[in-house]
């Protein structure tokens, strides 16, 4: 398909029924608005449910129930949304139920402000709302991977029977780039009728299901979380995504960033070359899993000096990168979160005085 | 002579976990019964709350999901919108419904969603142990107001079928008891009548009942029978509230 112009929003509306999800509950929230916008008016071409609720908890809820049934379906929020929803989110991770969400993250805490931040990477990769659980998270650093993160996001929250949220920013989700759509992805899940509410009639062994997350007996309860537990350790050997820019060069500092903050690191990056100092840079895509090797290794080239995780946070996934780095090399932090998006200068003075 | 008394093929032969006298059993078998008669087990999809009735998964043989508290009528949207043709109801007390979830059945109720609602008022938090609800009564004893709960700090029992009939969206809402076995068969009319109007694809249907909580009221089940007679029904009025054209 030939390239076409879309605002990140539309975007990850566009990639989503693409994906073959028919069905979307969201409430309103700056700065991601456009994607119910967007699809309100897609969904009912493709023969698709949309539905506005009345909170991001009712919405976190309807997406339990939906996905229980074993449909397709994601949600759309931004910050303060995706506090609300994280009862919901740990109830789905315990429920075993696979769902999309995706959080356009502006600046906390509280009401915060509606400009770009990676405030939430805590809350995304730690688990927001209570109890042992992750989601599969991954961070698009632009609209085209957008898409694709979203496309692929289906298929893994069915692969895991569990909630993958995609995690961008404000930036991600207003700006307009050039994006390309994958090839259709519209497989169906194939063992929902193990697990789905899908109605007796409807499956081969007219058995019952029950979509729950209660267990009242230990053991019960142990091994449900054993089952979680075994599912991140799959998540971890099959699902690192990760980009190492610039790493084929004797450079001196590694850089972590991801999102948004890891384009001006890039081109922060490429003047510093110009300059004849050498500086690669991790990025996750995927925040959890963690590349936990790949940053291990870069720290750990002869060359390098010292890591520095720059985020558009007060430090945040630096914690992950101190834990993998082991010690080998000194790990420094840059980070403003105020919504404005640090320089391309400011970043290389910052390299600079590392040197 | 044949059977005259059989367990509904919807209702699991499980042993419930009920304390004697209540009447949450009652409600389960009225329920059953209901969608025994209307064919409708195999694509039924049960909801439980968070309350003495979670595990009422256990005692239906037909889907289920279990919700957080409150939030039942918001994942009946989630399976109703995206599966028209499977028949979902929730099954609610009253701390879950009038109190942390009053937010999602009133939305629920007012967009008309297409799903059925079993409510269970006993004027009490049952499962935590007699905590005061928003429907217990003014001067009741509950564990949170050991002196009878004061109304002029805590407000009055909330009705919610009177307020959900006050909603323009079209519904059937109703309210019912299972003190008596005359209300018991009248119960039963009124909750299979709800889920003919979610067959119909008419309009959200919701039935509460009065019903009794007698470990948790101190009371002998009889007695409680009795108080609830006495007490809750001149305030809490049976009747249907609302009716679809
Ligand atoms: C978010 C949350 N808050 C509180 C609780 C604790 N809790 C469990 S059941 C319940 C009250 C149940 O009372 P009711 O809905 O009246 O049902 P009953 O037990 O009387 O049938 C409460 C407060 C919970 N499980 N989750
Ligand atoms: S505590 Fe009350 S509502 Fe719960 S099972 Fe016992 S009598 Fe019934």
């Amino acid at each position: 398909m030939a390239k076409v112009l879309m605002k990140g929003n539309e975007a990850i509306g566009e990639a989503a029924i693409r994906a073959g999800c028919k069905n979307y509950f969201a409430y309103p929230i700056t700065p991601q608005s456009e994607v119910a916008e967007y699809l309100v008016k897609r969904l009912p071409e493709e023969g698709g449910v949309f539905l506005q609720g009345e909170s991001e908890v009712a919405v976190g809820y309807m997406i339990f129930g939906a996905a229980g049934a074993g449909e397709r379906v994601m949600t759309t929020s931004s910050s303060p949304g995706i506090s609300l929803m994280s009862e919901a989110i740990s109830y789905i991770a315990a429920a075993q139920c696979p769902a999309v969400f995706v959080n356009i993250v502006r600046g906390g805490p509280g009401l915060g402000g509606i400009l770009p931040s990676q405030g939430d990477y805590f809350q995304a990769t730690k688990g927001g709302g209570h109890g042992d659980y992750h989601l599969l998270v991954m961070a698009p650093d632009g609209v085209q991977e957008a898409v694709e993160m979203t496309m692929q996001a289906f298929t893994l929250a069915e692969k895991y029977r569990g909630p993958v949220m995609i995690m961008g920013d404000g930036l991600i989700g207003q700006m307009m780039e050039p994006v390309e759509f994958p090839d259709d992805l519209k497989t169906e899940p194939t063992n929902k009728d193990d697990w789905a509410t899908s109605g007796m009639d409807f499956r081969k062994s007219k058995k019952r299901n029950l979509v729950k997350s209660l267990f009242l007996d230990p053991t019960a309860l142990n091994d449900n979380n054993l089952a979680l537990k075994a599912k991140y350790e799959q998540m971890k050997k099959e699902e690192v995504q990760f980009e190492l820019y610039n790493g084929d060069t004797d450079y001196q500092i590694l850089i972590t960033s991801y999102g948004t903050m890891s384009r001006v690191c890039r081109t922060a990056i490429d003047m510093l070359k110009e300059e004849g100092i050498e500086v690669a840079m991790l990025r996750p895509k995927t925040l959890f899993p963690f590349p936990e090797k790949a940053v291990f290794e870069a720290a750990c080239k002869d060359s390098c000096k010292a890591v520095i995780s720059i985020e558009m946070s007060m430090g945040q996934m630096v914690e992950d990168v101190e834990r993998c780095v082991k010690g080998r090399r000194p790990v420094e932090f840059y980070g403003e979160c105020g919504g404005d998006i640090p320089s391309p200068e400011k970043i290389i003075d910052i390299i600079k005085g590392l040197l | 002579m044949g059977k005259t008394f059989t367990t509904p093929k919807a209702l699991s032969k499980t042993h419930t976990h009920y304390c004697p006298g209540c009447t949450h059993g009652i409600v389960h078998r009225l329920v059953a019964e209901a969608i025994d008669d209307l064919g409708i087990q195999g694509k039924t999809v049960g909801i439980a709350p968070v309350g003495c009735a979670v595990l009422a998964y256990n005692y239906f043989d037909c889907d289920f999901q279990e919700a957080a508290h409150g939030r039942a009528p918001a994942m009946a949207t989630g399976i109703k919108r995206v599966r028209p043709d499977l028949m979902v109801f929730t099954y609610q007390g009253d701390g879950d419904l009038a109190s942390i979830g009053m937010g999602e059945i009133i939305h629920a109720a007012n967009r008309g969603e297409k799903f059925t609602t079993i409510f269970i008022n006993n004027a009490i938090y049952g499962m935590t142990g007699g905590q005061m609800a928003p429907t217990t009564m003014g001067g009741q004893r509950a564990t949170t107001a050991p002196a009878g709960r004061d109304t002029a700090a805590t407000g009055m029992p909330l009705r919610m079928a009177n307020l959900l009939a006050e909603l323009v969206t079209p519904g059937y809402i109703t309210r019912q008891a299972v003190l008596k076995p005359q209300q018991v068969n009248k119960a039963k009319k009124a909750i299979k009548q709800a889920f003919q109007y979610q067959m119909e694809g008419k309009c959200f249907s919701f039935v509460e009942v009065v019903s009794t909580c007698p470990t948790n009221w101190g009371m002998t089940p009889l007695d409680a029978l009795k108080w609830a007679e006495d007490t809750l029904l001149p305030y809490y009025e049976l009747g249907d509230y609302k009716v679809p054209e």
